[in-house]
This record gives C-alpha cells, structure tokens and sequence, in this order.
C-alpha cells in the first residue's frame, strides 16, 4: 500500500531486529501495566483462576496469531485462518465419530488429529500455491478459503453441532500439564520453535528477506515461491490446530462459529505485537504479547461491567495506538 | 486524454460485461421468472447496496488502498438512520450519509495524518464502528416508524417502477462515473495509485485526493445503511458482516488492480452485478429443487467462482491481480 517506503524505509536485517526488540519491550510494558491496573481495579484478579479463564482463552489467538505474523513477514496477509479453522475443528471429531473411529478409538484420535492438521496444511498450500502461481494478491488469494472453507465445513456436518465425547480429544482444549493448560502451553511451544527457526534458520532469514523486498531476494537466489508456500503452509497449519482446540474445548465442533472474526483478532495481535504489514519483522514472541494484550482488555472491560461492545472500540484504540507508536519509534 | 469511451474498450472491462451477458442470457433461458419484473426490481433492489459500497472501494482501492470498514459503517448508519427515520427521509437519509462520511472522515485522518496503513486503520474503524453501532442500539436492531415516509422510500418505487434504492445507487454511480473519468480529482486518484512517489512529485495533493476517497467510500456505505434501514425496517448492529470482502470480491472482478492506479466505475457496478447474480442463480436452482442447493453449497460455490476468475484475470495478460513490483 501506499505509504510503504515510510514505514520500513531499506533497513537492514540486523537494523529490524534492534528495533524490534524495543518494541516488544514497548508491548511487554504495556502487559505490565495493564496487570499492574488490574491487580487495582478488577476485583478478584489475582486468582488462579482468573488466569486459567485468561490464558484458555487467548491460546488459540495466539496460536493464529503466530502464524499470521509469519505470513505478514513475508510481506502478506492470510484472512482464511478462521474458515480454516472451523474446516479442521469439523475434521477432527468427523474421524473419530466415524464407525472406523468407534471400532479402534486409539488409531482414530491419531489419525483424528492428522487429518485435521493435514486440512490446515493443505488450506495454507492452497493459498500459498495461489500467490505464486498466479501472482494473486494475498487478501484476494485467501478471500477464496474464506468464502468457501467455512462452506466445506459445514457440508461436511451439515451445518449442525456435533456433539462427542472423547476424554483423549479433549485434552487438547480442557487438560493441564503441570497445572497449566494444555493449549497454552502449546502457544508457548509454537511460539519458542518458530521465533528459534525465524531467528537461527535459513528459512527464517529468506522470511524476513521476502517480507523485506522480494525482488532483491529472488536475485539473490532465495526461492521466493518455496519461502511463500511454506509460510502460508504453516500459517494453515497453526490455524488447523487451533480449530481442534475450539472442537476440543466445547466438546463440540460447530461449523458456523468456529473461528468467526479469528483473522480479524490474529491480525489485531500480530500487529499490536509490533508486526509490520509491510512485511520483513517477525515478532513471534510480540505476537503472544499483543494477543495476551488484547484479551486482557477484554477482560478488564467486562469484568468490570462494562457493555461488551464497548471492547470493539477499545481494541479499535489500542490497535491504532500500537501502531501510531511504533512508527514513531521506527523513526 | 481520459475519454470514456476509448477507455471501456479496454479489454478486462469488455470481459466483465461479456460474462454478465453471458449469465444472464443462460439464467433468462433456464428460468422462466427470471427476466420478470419482479426478480429484476427484487434484484437491483437488494443489489443496490453492495452496489453502492463496492464504487466507494473501487475509488479507495484505486489509489493503492483498501477500506475494511465499509460492512460495520452501513450497520451503524442504519441504526442512526432507524433512530432518526421519525423525521422521515429528509432527515434519515442525511443523517445515514453523514455518519458514513463521519466514518470515512476518521479513516482518513489515521491514514493521511496518523500515517496508518489503511488496511490497519480501517481494520480498526471496523471495530469502532460496530462497537458504535451496537452501543447505541443497545444490541438490538432499532425498528424505524412505519408512519413515516422513511419507510415508503423502502417500499415504495419510483413511478412505481424503479426502487428508490435503485435511484440512488444509479445517481452515485454516474456521479462517480463522471468524477472519475472526467475531473481533475479522478485523474489524481488513479495517478496517486499508479505512483505515489511522482504524483506527489507532480504536486498532486495526495493527501487530500487520499482522504476524499476515504470519505467517498463512507459516504457510500452511510447511504447502504439507509436502504437496509428503509428496506428491511429496522436499523441492525449486526448487519454487514462480511460486505466488505463481498466489495473487494466485486472490485477485483470488475478487473481493478489491487495496487491501484487502473480501474473503471463501470467495469466495477458489472462487478458487483455479476457477483449478484451467482447467488441470484443458486437461489433460482434452490426455488427449482433441481439440485437443492444447501446455503453451505452455495459459499462453497461462490468462493469456487471467485477462485476462477481472479485466475482467468491473471492469466489474460493483464495481470489484473497481479502483484506490481514485489515479485
């Protein structure tokens, strides 16, 4: 878009990490504050279980937000995460009710699982394959998942709720490991391999040089297209698995809101995380921070009695504020 | 020289006419009702609304940018219009157009003065505005007075022949026809999107063109809400979800280029109109039960149409959704 050239002006690899780095101290101090606020004026915050309120339901906003801030590195933007979510939290539990599913329930939540995933890795490809092939703007080439992803997933159940019981499956979106939920844990983990992998990989570096100027990467020999089709693959993915922890946690998958207004909230926080969309930063870690930021505000506006519509303006705010900040700083 | 006409010779603008003749020919033969009256006043009825907000993005998007608002701005323009419908029109629909461009004008002042990218600015508006919307409806939908002429703009026709909406969406698209094929601002907004740099180098005032379009495309959604406030009774905060993915969907196949600088107010009504029709013909199919087309089916089918043509359009030549300069 247009202001391009002001906001990233040619900056080198090394230049966007410095920067990035007191940004996303920037968002971390805004955490701090907004804990610091809460600890004051919500009542009964510092509880253990307002934290496990918080943190199951951030885990799948951060879980897409991390790959949405990969795709947004890569200078793009991928508005099918939700749709791909409700296809691959449909998926899952269509396998193990399935009567091959009753029969062997071990082999089932496994290839439960793999078919769910694999849906998400295929949508990414999809999208992926889209852009490079036919060199498809990015919102237009993933406006075709999200008109007809969610579409799949509601053929496939007829667009009604499907309701099971699956103690194994389950976990994914209800159990805890040493105390922590399952899902936010594995936000923690997504999160540690891909800013190692951004950060110490070669991938990671073609990322960050894709997102930063495509052309002088491809002469540089990077494959631009593998680069792509692999980021968008794991963006796809990454929305898979949070789609199964949505089925998971409800014990039930529901077609039509699985994932509603997800690309929206993914963006949100890659963004106030310190994602740039003109591409070339991947503030994973940031990415966590932001989504962790927008849904403590959320919480805060609610806990305290606030009209609920009142959070969309809110989070209208600190996004533009997120932004406004971090272009000040870049300069 | 910018003439109109040698301009629709162009060859993507031609395509998209082609293909709607094309559909409506096969969907007049196909069905027997299609044709009539009542589906063609039903259609450009309902139509008129995505109409009018896709014309508004077409400007937007010609100058390189995009307006994410355009679906919540016509939910809290048809809750204002709802509440101010007992004045009757000449108040409704002002006050609709003027929240619209309230909108807009906002969008504009993050993006030229904040220095926002547009996609996170109106990213943001969306929210605002809905949270807007349903702070003010108290999250119910508004119901608008029935005595009142607000409502015979709704249902009534003009020389009871042509919906009001029909009128209105007509008179906007030939003023932004004539604006921009024929005036120094739509020469700006079509050289801002082909070059930022050098328009700003020509002394383009690239900021102002910039927020005009902004406030354009407002302006266009504001008027929406007030059709869907007249037309369905009520103002709805949670209306037009979606609508502007549906606006882009209608720009990209009416051949305007994503990175701006080329496109056509025409091309972008057969866009719209074109999209229109494919669920015009699934819901023919469904009334027929030939196939009995589930609502699911059909979003899967949209979205397998859309896939189609952004495909024919990168592949004719054109490039009309190709990327400019990245790759």
């Amino acid at each position: 878009m247009a202001k391009a050239k002001d906001m990233t002006g040619s900056s080198t690899v090394a230049k966007i990490n410095l920067g990035q780095l007191a940004r996303d101290n920037g968002t971390f101090l805004a955490l701090i504050a907004l804990i610091v606020i809460n600890m004051v004026i919500t009542p009964n915050f510092l509880q253990v279980q307002t934290l496990y309120v918080n943190l199951t339901q951030v885990a799948t906003i951060a879980i897409v937000a991390i790959g949405m801030t990969l795709v947004i590195a890569s200078g793009g933007i991928d508005l099918s995460v939700g749709a791909v979510m409700a296809l691959s939290g449909a998926l899952a539990p269509f396998v193990f009710l399935s009567e091959f599913g009753m029969a062997s329930p071990g082999l089932a939540l496994v290839l439960s699982i793999t078919v769910a995933l694999l849906a998400g890795l295929l949508c990414g490809m999809f999208n992926g394959w889209l852009i490079n092939q036919f060199a498809i703007q990015p919102i237009v080439a993933t406006l075709v998942l999200f008109i007809s992803a969610r579409g799949l997933a509601q053929v496939l159940t007829n667009g009604n709720l499907q309701v099971f019981e699956n103690p194994a499956f389950e976990f994914i979106g209800s159990g805890r490991v040493l105390g922590i939920p399952f899902q936010a844990l594995m936000a923690v983990v997504f999160a540690l391999i891909l800013s190692w992998v951004v950060r110490r990989t070669a991938y990671g570096r073609y990322l960050l040089a894709v997102g930063g100027n495509a052309k002088a990467a491809r002469l540089s020999g990077i494959s631009v297209n593998r680069v792509r089709l692999a980021t968008y693959a794991i963006c796809g993915v990454l929305a898979g698995f949070a789609g199964m922890v949505v089925s998971a946690i409800n014990s039930a998958s529901d077609a039509n809101q699985t994932g509603q207004l997800m690309e929206l909230d993914a963006i949100a926080a890659a963004v106030v995380g310190g994602a740039n969309l003109m591409g070339g930063k991947a503030p994973i870690i940031g990415a966590l921070i932001g989504a962790a930021i927008i849904q403590l505000v959320k919480y805060t506006l609610l806990a305290n009695g606030v009209h609920d519509a009142v959070a969309l303006i809110a989070k209208a705010v600190i996004i533009i504020l997120a932004v406004y900040f971090q272009f000040n700083r870049a300069e | 020289m910018f003439g109109m006409f040698n301009r629709s010779r162009d060859l993507r603008t031609e395509g998209v006419w082609i293909a709607v003749v094309l559909v409506v020919i096969f969907a007049t033969l196909r069905y027997d009702n299609f044709m009539g009256l009542y589906n063609v006043q039903t259609f450009f009825g309902y139509n008129s609304m995505f109409i009018l907000i896709a014309l508004g993005m077409a400007l937007v998007i010609m100058t390189g940018g995009i307006d994410l608002s355009v679906g919540s701005v016509v939910a809290l323009s048809s809750v204002v219009a709802a509440y101010t419908s007992p004045y009757g029109i000449e108040v409704a629909l002002p006050a609709g157009l003027l929240t619209g461009i309230a909108a807009g004008a906002i969008n504009a002042f993050l993006i030229t003065k904040m220095r926002i990218v547009p996609f996170i600015a109106t990213l943001a508006m969306m929210l605002g505005a809905r949270g807007m919307a349903l702070v003010l409806a108290d999250n119910k939908s508004v119901s608008v007075d029935w005595t009142s002429n607000f409502t015979k703009f709704g249902l009534t026709r003009a020389f009871g022949l042509i919906p009001w909406a029909v009128i209105l969406a007509a008179l906007v698209f030939l003023a932004l026809w004539i604006m921009l094929e024929r005036t120094t601002l739509g020469r700006r907004i079509l050289t801002i999107g082909g070059n930022p740099e050098a328009a700003k180098l020509m002394g383009v005032p690239v900021n102002r063109t910039l927020a005009i379009t902004y406030i354009i495309s407002g302006g266009c959604a504001g008027l929406a809400g007030v059709i869907l406030a007249s037309g369905f009774g009520a103002g709805q905060p949670l209306e037009g979800l979606g609508w502007e993915l549906s606006a882009i969907a209608s720009v990209v196949v009416g051949g305007t280029l994503l990175t701006g600088g080329v496109g056509s107010i025409p091309a972008t009504l057969a866009g719209a109109v074109l999209l229109g029709l494919i669920f015009n013909i699934l819901n023919f199919e469904n009334g027929l039960g030939v196939i009995s087309l589930s609502a699911y089916w059909q979003s899967v089918i949209r979205g397998g149409f859309l896939l189609i043509v952004v495909i024919l359009q990168s592949r004719s030549g054109g490039g009309l959704v190709r990327r400019r300069s990245t790759t």
